[in-house]
């Protein structure tokens, strides 16, 4: 079971948290044609590497917040805030 | 040695020779002595058949002394416990314990099962898949499913206690043998915490039977003072007959702790969650088995297994064993047996030249050594009492000059040692083939995890191995590989011919390593066959993927007490002692306990629900409805952000009025629906329905915090702070208006979707109008905890009005014949607001909303969906069932257009009706349609979906 670090609280064991899949999406507003709002909807990334990802401490603060995570190894390589922009991480350890 | 015990030996051993106990095994009765397992007290006993294989059902006897055992597996009768598929080397004797063979018929002795292996060419791996087929397939799988299988689940709930706890330490150490213990005092000395956990009863692995000097000391004299150390340091905790299972994510290992086993006033199994700055694996080595003829009969041992039977258990496998082995480690147990005073005719050694100081050792102890031979085949079906040996050429690859036989009572085989490095790999490691000692041994790992002793692959002397795939002749379908599950060499070389070729393809193709012992003895042995068929080398094969757990886990374990009431939290109502008092029959609602209905003395469960029904039309009702989804939305910008949620306009709602609003997901589906209030200005009341309460606060708080965290309001759920008693019907507004209030009830100034503040009964609450069963009807809210006097001062007011409380049922059955939807039931995972409906408030809202960019695709606005609708039908006496398929009567091709929804037997019309989704539903009332169920068909009309009062009159007055 992984530990997590949320922003506010600190280091949490994982089932305090719930996965929000992929950060950093930009809503498209009305005008946006089919296949742009179909790529918002529907297509993710699933990189075997670092994600950039959402997480919510629901069983903590309540707040949502952003980590770097590599998928395969797990390793956490950054923590912040929603809202702020996507920090520069290298590929962490293979 | 004679009589009981036969084969004990009279000194050694570390068995309480002073505490005999008494045990039955497939009926009968035998004793043996306390330290003893199961295993060594039925070989003390000359008990050579301890099971039946999977699939051929030939005798079969104990092969290993640890955790790898793989033939006997026994139903476990003691005490309390019935556990089926114990191996009976990892059994503690009690007093008293009771030992069955679950899958030999009619008795171990003789079991007609033994046809399958009389017949074993017609079993090859994988029949199943090419025969067994016509004319049905079904026909014989429950024959052949009761034919393998190696246990049956005991009857009955498991009574069992088990606990979890959770640990944290600076250092976890698995494994309790000389590596294990050497890293566990190192740590220790240098102050850190640490957790030691061995699978065996007792710390000290190969020292309690190896021998030999550490530090200068005999090996029994150092691990007794190791262990007095460990014991006393105040930071370590010693965790034994504990398994380390499984490794997972960020350093976290669970470890099943079975050490109060035989103390019914403790937990059977305690499972321990163990959370390590760094984990040493010490998890030693398993040996491997040698392949060649016939090599899976009852007294073939390996013979790592026959020294440690002697040494911890003062037991003989046999009197007369002959040992074979490819490497130097097995002349110890030769060496062994004979200073026990067993007769040892022959060593068997595959290599050319064995080490002189064994064959030295030998000669002195008169011990004959056959160098450069292999065992070719064996006789004896109910116990090995001969072997047959030949020479090998000098490539290996074939054999030479004549066999011999040797008569023998038990064979000692070594076939090499492999790493136990299961937990390494599930910690992401990876393993590299070792050439020289012939197995696979740790490379390198990312997580803090170090790998020490013979799991490292560090033997502690060279094994000077020669690695054989197997013996270069004999049928290779009577050369096992996989004991437990019957897979013989013929299964590899049938698997590489059918290319299966992948070695994970290899193993779900001949089941190959999948079962109760996940391969410790087999999957090294079918890797180097598949190599060898596919002319790969033994690395590029690699290994199967390793994952938890290591050996099987009771699920009591894993559950450990979060089972039956405490599996889920239930939520009761704040009345829920008058409900049950007043004879209401409970349903699950989700996790709310509800009233269903409240059927009076002698009446069903439907003429209640039909009672209740006509009394809300003629009377009035009262229903608790306190599930229903409470949030309240405060901010200068809430009106903004409940108007991007909700496709209504929430923007135009006054203080005082509410509005019945639709929310979607981004794909433009329904997701809730509800009834959202103006308290204020800035301050809303929604409602969602009481299976999306929870859902809905989440899903508003996500969009605030992710998309327009520059919005401001607060969102705070509220649902269980307040108590909701809905009155409804034609003298609900008579009941309200005789109660203590400062509101008022009357027509004009409470009209239906309005919402007042207030105090009532003394109370302070909020009152809504709002419906769902049609009639004229108040959602009275008052606090929690004043639920329940409010309930009972409505029924007292309410006596001579005729009042009758309703439950889930019945509400379900008014808002049927009034035509509302049910978001779940009436719609599903494609549903937007135009099928049900409700284009209109769409088309006239400005503005984005989560979803509207989805109701702009085409394919939502097509004309053919599936559109809301009610059905009649045409006949009284048939029935409409939610689920069934409608289809249209005329024209060729009969296709399901759409299916019914809600139905209900209406006492208000006193007929069946229903709702439901059909193609192009809105242009198609009045035609005819046909209603398919289960094979039966009648005929049904489509109508409008309010039945009951379409101008809303009732609702309005």
């Amino acid at each position: 079971m992984m530990q997590l670090p949320c922003p506010y609280c600190g280091v949490r064991d994982e089932d305090e948290f719930r996965f929000g899949g992929q950060s950093h999406i930009t809503r498209p507003d009305l005008n946006c044609s089919d296949a742009e709002w179909a790529d918002y909807l529907f297509c993710r990334d699933n990189p075997k590497g670092v994600n950039f990802e959402r997480w919510l401490h629901a069983f903590g603060c309540g707040r949502w917040f952003n980590l770097a995570r590599h998928t395969v190894t797990h390793e956490i390589l950054a923590c912040y805030r929603m809202g702020e922009p996507k920090p520069n991480v290298t590929g962490g350890a293979a | 040695m004679n009589g009981p015990q036969a084969y004990r030996l009279e000194t050694g051993g570390f068995i309480e020779r002073d505490r005999p106990l008494t045990f039955t095994c497939n009926g009968q009765r035998f004793t043996g002595y306390a330290g003893d397992t199961l295993a060594s007290a039925l070989l003390a006993n000359g008990v050579r058949v301890v099971g039946r294989s999977f699939k051929y059902h030939r005798p079969r006897g104990i092969l290993a002394a640890g955790v790898e055992e793989t033939n006997a597996l026994f139903r476990i009768d003691s005490g309390v416990l019935s556990v089926p598929l114990v191996r009976a080397t990892m059994q503690p004797l009690v007093e008293g314990l009771s030992a069955t063979t679950e899958n030999a018929w009619p008795s171990i002795g003789f079991d007609f099962g033994r046809v399958l292996d009389f017949t074993h060419w017609l079993w090859p791996a994988g029949f199943y898949n090419k025969t067994f087929k016509w004319p049905s397939w079904q026909w014989y799988e429950g024959l052949i499913r009761r034919s393998a299988g190696s246990g049956r689940l005991p009857a009955g709930q498991d009574a069992s206690d088990y606990y979890q706890h959770n640990l944290h330490c600076d250092v976890l150490v698995v494994g309790g043998g000389p590596a294990g213990l050497r890293e566990a005092l190192a740590a220790s000395r240098a102050g850190s915490h640490v957790v030691i956990a061995e699978l065996e009863p007792r710390l000290g692995g190969r020292l309690r039977h190896d021998g030999g000097e550490i530090d200068g000391m005999p090996a029994l004299q150092w691990l007794e003072r190791a262990v007095a150390e460990l014991h006393h340091a105040g930071q370590v905790r010693v965790l034994t007959s504990t398994t380390v299972t499984g490794y997972y994510d960020h350093d976290v290992l669970v470890a099943v702790d079975r050490s109060n086993a035989d103390d019914p006033t403790r937990p059977v199994e305690r499972l321990w969650k163990i959370r390590a700055k760094r984990v040493v694996l010490a998890s030693g080595a398993i040996e491997q088995p040698l392949v060649f003829a016939n090599n899976d009969r009852p007294g073939i041992v390996l013979a790592g297994a026959v020294r440690r039977y002697i040494a911890e258990y003062a037991v003989t496998v046999g009197r007369s064993v002959v040992v074979a082995t490819n490497n130097d480690d097995a002349y110890r147990t030769a060496f062994a047996l004979h200073t026990a005073g067993i007769q040892v005719p022959a060593i068997v050694d595959s290599r050319a030249v064995p080490a002189p100081e064994l064959t030295r050792e030998a000669a002195a102890r008169g011990l004959e050594v056959i160098g450069n031979a292999v065992i070719v085949d064996t006789t004896g079906t109910h116990g090995v009492r001969e072997v047959e040996v030949r020479a090998l050429s000098g490539d290996g690859r074939s054999l030479t000059g004549a066999s011999r036989s040797i008569r023998c009572d038990a064979l000692a085989m070594s076939g090499g040692w492999s790493p136990a490095a299961h937990l390494y790999s599930q910690a992401g490691g990876k393993l590299r083939y070792d050439d020289v000692q012939a197995c696979f041994v740790p490379d390198r790992c990312a997580a803090r995890v170090s790998v020490v002793g013979a799991a490292n692959g560090d033997f502690g002397r060279p094994l000077a191995i020669r690695a054989l795939v197997r013996t270069p002749s004999g049928p290779s379908n009577r050369q096992w590989i996989d004991f437990r599950h019957d897979v013989t060499a013929a299964d590899i070389e049938l698997a590489a011919r059918e290319n299966f070729s992948a070695v994970e393809h290899m193993k779900r193709y001949t089941t190959a390593g999948m079962s109760i012992d996940q391969g410790k003895t087999s999957n090294l042995s079918a890797m180097s066959l598949l190599a060898e068929q596919t002319g790969r080398t033994i690395a590029e094969v690699g290994t199967t993927t390793f994952r938890p757990m290591y050996s099987p886990v009771s699920m009591g374990a894993l559950t450990a007490g979060i089972n039956g009431d405490r599996y889920a939290p239930r939520r009761v109502m704040p009345a829920q002692s008058w409900h049950a008092a007043h004879g209401a029959d409970f349903d699950d609602y989700g996790s709310w306990q509800r009233p269903a209905c409240y059927p009076r003395r002698g009446e069903t469960r439907d003429a209640a629900i039909e009672r209740e029904v006509l009394v809300t039309r003629n009377a009035v009702s009262l229903f608790d409805g306190s599930p229903l989804g409470k949030i309240e939305v405060k901010g200068p910008d809430a009106a903004e952000f409940l108007n991007r949620i909700y496709v209504n306009n929430a923007l135009t709602l006054k203080p005082g009025k509410a509005r019945y609003g639709l929310m979607l997901n981004e794909n433009g589906v329904i997701i809730d629906d509800g009834v959202f209030a103006c308290m204020a200005p800035g301050h809303f009341l929604v409602s969602t329905t009481s299976g999306g309460a929870e859902r809905i606060a989440m899903w508003m708080d996500e969009w605030h915090q992710c998309e327009w965290p520059g919005l401001k309001l607060v969102i705070a759920p509220v649902t269980t702070q307040w108590a909701v008693l809905t009155l409804a019907g034609p003298r609900a507004r008579g009941l309200l208006a005789s109660i203590d209030s400062d509101i008022d009830f009357s027509a004009g100034a409470f009209p239906h979707l309005s919402f007042r503040m207030g105090r009532l009964a003394g109370s302070p609450a909020r009152v809504q109008r709002v419906s769902f069963s049609g009639e004229a009807s108040f959602e009275v809210s008052v606090p929690a905890l004043r639920g329940e006097s409010l309930w009972e001062a409505f029924m007292a007011a309410g006596t001579a009005l005729g009042i009758e409380p309703i439950g889930v049922e019945a509400l379900m059955v008014l808002r049927t014949e009034k035509g509302f939807l049910h978001v779940g039931s009436d719609t599903d995972g494609t549903t937007n607001p135009y099928d049900v409906g409700f284009g209109g408030v769409v088309d006239k809202k400005k503005g984005d909303f989560v979803g509207r960019r989805s109701l702009l695709r085409s394919h939502d606005r097509r004309p053919d969906r599936r559109q809301f609708i009610g059905l009649e039908p045409v006949s009284t006496s048939d029935r409409l069932v939610a689920g069934s398929h409608l289809m249209a009567s005329t024209g060729g091709k009969r296709r399901s257009e759409g299916f019914v929804t809600s139905a209900c037997l209406s006492p208000t019309f006193g007929k069946s009706i229903g709702l439901g989704l059909l193609e192009r539903g809105f242009t198609r009332k009045g035609e005819v349609v046909t209603v398919f169920n289960e094979g039966r068909s009648f005929e049904a009309r489509v109508v409008d979906p309010a039945f009951y009062d379409p101008a809303g009159e009732r609702m309005h007055g």
